[in-house]
């Protein structure tokens, strides 16, 4: 047996045996309060080493100390699902010479999986371990519950190394990442800020705008039918996605039914919908707030999966394709109802597919909220800056000004006809955000690609041009 | 009769409110260019009320403006904003006797030159208004309907405004006859309440129970609460369809009196199941 725990990083990875040009993993569930993918990169810098590839599920402003990193020549690629803050801006600017793989959060465990992203070291942020090197995400001052996006590297990792700011005398009986698959555990002072983790509390927005489209949202789902008990539904954190899933519990309490599962990012108000009976599960790749990294630790019916049970679309099932619902945001749609959550429309990058696309893919019904116009620009725009999920996965546009159902979805549109809901064109939709706007000038950008956006299933769907 | 269900005030010296009049869901929106704009903003307010009418017209909802009052110095230019911006109807504040319509009218007239369409409604928020709303409710013309408006008539009599409303019922049950009587819409006061949802649903549900034809707002955020006190339960309108079906049977096969379910259907009983299926639709 190796030593398990080792008394800093820099010793921690010259044991895992880091050299240049190697690829590092790291999660994203400490998200802005991360501490540990910028200490495991000082360390890395001390050693010397050059030409890494980090691979981390997501990227937040907080990891904008990459930056000199990169600069050093210490990291020579990113590859990641989403990527936001003074990185992402740098990343748009040009400061990396190979172009960065944007995957889907299904997508990054396949290339895993089939070897097409090569892990040399996985990077555990650990929040609780125990002695023996067992893992959890729900115990100890940096809880952040579910573990789901780091377990297919630490499965296909050549090693793994756990960083961990709190260790348990007593053996865990509840274990994210068993002790036989951790290489090296090292303790440090904190591995991140609870309050960057995970929220004290998600608020519903009071924004009367965002509430009509969480309205309309609902109507769509209460019309098309799959509003019946075993109901499997995903919704992001996100302003209407979130209010949605009050109207959602409104009226599942009147028609008296029980929905099966509520999948993705988890929230109180899906805690909620579990505790009283509206659901019989949860199934948690990541925690947003306090109250679902306790239900998970408390409630046998919550439970953690991996980014492969979640997504990944080579695997025999993942949970997406059982979903009946989904509603996801957007920065931009096309006339084809092609989506970006990747670039805002002067092609900057803010975002990422994340699971945008896998569970686009994955749904029965897949229902994009955005307001029709944002900061004064139309919603919709003849062809989206970057392509993140393709328009023959999308299958209605809901905003606060009326609803527009991909021509594909006949048998939508007949439904939402006969429940009296206004179904519109996209054409239209956008007719009527240009009536108010104006047409806005196309953004200008450099003829440099700094990003690939690889479809979930590893196909290239766009390049991301730098601005 | 419909618009009359939910209206909805919205500030009109706000231009992103303004812009999302139309997505709200309200039946009405009325564009206020006066309590809820300070005398230093009057004339940005009516310029963009007038323009948010023109270029941006909410679509779908009827357009009413809420100009100042006679005893104000802002009342004819608003009047004025409010025709070139073919208002669907001008709401008077502080209405206390027909003359006050006349003289709204007569400006509408001036400044359209007749022909323009443009309804009034009378906000009677006072006692001498309570007083007279028989005679307000008669004056005819462009009158399309009445608003109550609790806040200024409980201050000015000196009563405590709460949830349940007992100290508006004379008020509400004396406009409401008016109305009526008229064949005039009767329009509740707001609740004020803003968070209380709950007192919200009951006083709704009281004034649909009364006859109201619908109800003012203050916030959005109330506008499904009160239209969903305004519409029929799915028993009251298979119950006004089958009325009418009945109804429709008798007078095709020539019968006078007919009965359902042990009940005469005369005219009050069509009436009143026309206008559930009017609500319902």
């Amino acid at each position: 047996m190796t030593q398990k725990f080792l008394p800093d990083l820099v010793s921690a990875l010259r044991e895992a045996g880091l050299r240049d040009g190697m690829t590092l993993s790291f999660h994203h569930h400490l998200r802005n309060g991360d501490f540990v993918a910028n200490m495991v990169l000082e360390a890395a810098a001390k050693i010397g080493v050059k030409g890494l590839t980090i691979a981390m599920s997501s990227l937040f402003p907080i990891h904008k100390a990459m930056i000199p990193h990169i600069e050093s020549g210490l990291i020579a690629a990113l590859d990641t699902d989403y990527m936001s803050g003074p990185l992402a801006q740098a990343v748009s600017r040009g400061i990396l010479e190979k172009p960065v793989v944007f995957r889907s959060h299904g997508g990054r465990p396949r290339a895993i999986g089939e070897g097409s992203l090569k892990i040399d070291i996985a990077i555990v942020a650990a929040p609780c371990v125990d002695r023996y090197g067992n893992i959890n995400g729900t115990q100890g001052p940096s809880a952040c519950g579910s573990l789901g996006y780091i377990l297919p590297d630490v499965d296909h990792a050549q090693k793994v190394l756990a960083v961990t700011d709190f260790v348990s005398e007593a053996a865990l009986t509840r274990v994210s990442i068993p002790h036989n698959r951790v290489d090296h555990v090292v303790v440090v002072d904190r591995i991140g800020d609870p309050a960057g983790i995970v929220s004290g509390s998600i608020s519903l927005t009071r924004d009367p705008l965002a509430l009509a489209i969480a309205r309309n949202a609902q109507a769509v789902i209460r019309a098309s039918g799959l509003l019946r008990n075993g109901f499997n539904y995903q919704t992001g954190a996100g302003g209407a996605s979130l209010a949605a899933s009050l109207f959602l519990r409104e009226d599942m309490r009147r028609l008296g039914l029980k929905g099966g599962f509520l999948l993705g990012g988890i929230t109180k108000y899906m805690v909620e919908m579990l505790e009283e009976g509206l659901f019989e599960n949860i199934f948690d790749v990541q925690c947003f707030d306090l109250s679902s990294v306790h239900s998970m630790r408390d409630n046998p019916r919550h439970q953690e999966i991996s980014a492969d049970t979640y997504a990944n679309p080579k695997q025999k099932s993942c949970c997406v394709d059982f979903l009946d619902a989904v509603l996801l945001g957007a920065s931009e749609v096309d006339t084809g109802f092609n989506v970006n959550v990747l670039t805002d429309s002067n092609g900057m990058i803010i975002g990422g597919s994340g699971g945008h696309n896998d569970a686009a893919a994955g749904a029965k019904l897949t229902i994009i909220v955005a307001p029709l116009i944002r900061a004064r620009l139309p919603i919709v725009v003849e062809r989206c800056t970057t392509i993140t999920t393709p328009g023959r996965t999308v299958d209605a546009l809901v905003t606060e000004r009326g609803v527009a159902v991909n021509p594909r979805r006949a048998d939508l549109i007949d439904r939402l006809k006969e429940a009296k809901i206004p179904v519109c064109s996209i054409e239209e939709l956008r007719e009527t955000a240009l009536r108010i706007t104006g047409v806005p000038k196309a953004p200008a950008r450099t003829g440099k690609v700094v990003g690939v956006v690889e479809y979930r299933d590893g196909t290239i769907v766009d390049k991301v041009y730098g601005v | 009769m419909k618009a009359f269900r939910t209206m909805l005030f919205m500030p009109g010296n706000n231009p992103g409110m303004l812009a999302s009049a139309d997505s709200l869901g309200a039946d009405s929106v009325i564009l206020d260019i006066e309590d809820a704009v300070a005398k230093s903003e009057k004339d940005a307010a009516r310029i963009l009320v007038r323009h948010s009418l023109t270029d941006l017209r909410p679509q779908g909802v009827m357009c009413v403006v809420r100009i100042n009052g006679l005893e104000t110095p802002f009342w004819r230019d608003d009047v004025a904003a409010a025709v070139a911006g073919r208002a669907d109807v001008v709401l008077l504040p502080k209405c206390e006797r027909p003359d006050d319509l006349r003289e709204i009218s007569a400006c509408i007239d001036a400044a359209s030159g007749g022909g323009d369409g443009i309804r009034l409604m009378a906000l009677v928020e006072s006692s001498r208004g309570i007083e007279n709303v028989s005679a307000i409710a008669a004056s005819g013309g462009r009158l399309a309907g009445m608003l109550l408006g609790a806040e200024d008539l409980t201050a000015e009599m000196g009563a405590r405004r709460t949830p349940e409303g007992a100290e508006i019922a004379y008020a509400r049950g004396r406009m409401l006859m008016a109305c009526k009587a008229c064949g005039i819409a009767a329009v509740d006061t707001p609740f004020p309440f803003v968070t209380d949802m709950e007192g919200l649903a009951k006083d709704a549900a009281c004034a649909a129970q009364f006859g109201f034809s619908g109800k003012a707002l203050i916030s959005p955020h109330h506008v499904h609460a009160v239209k969903e006190a305004f519409m029929p339960t799915e028993a009251q309108i298979a119950w006004a369809a089958r009325v009418m079906d009945t109804a429709k049977a008798a007078e095709r096969d020539g019968k006078g009196a007919v009965s359902l379910d042990g009940m005469m259907i005369d005219l009050p009983i069509i009436k009143r199941a026309e206008r559930i299926l009017q609500m319902a639709e």
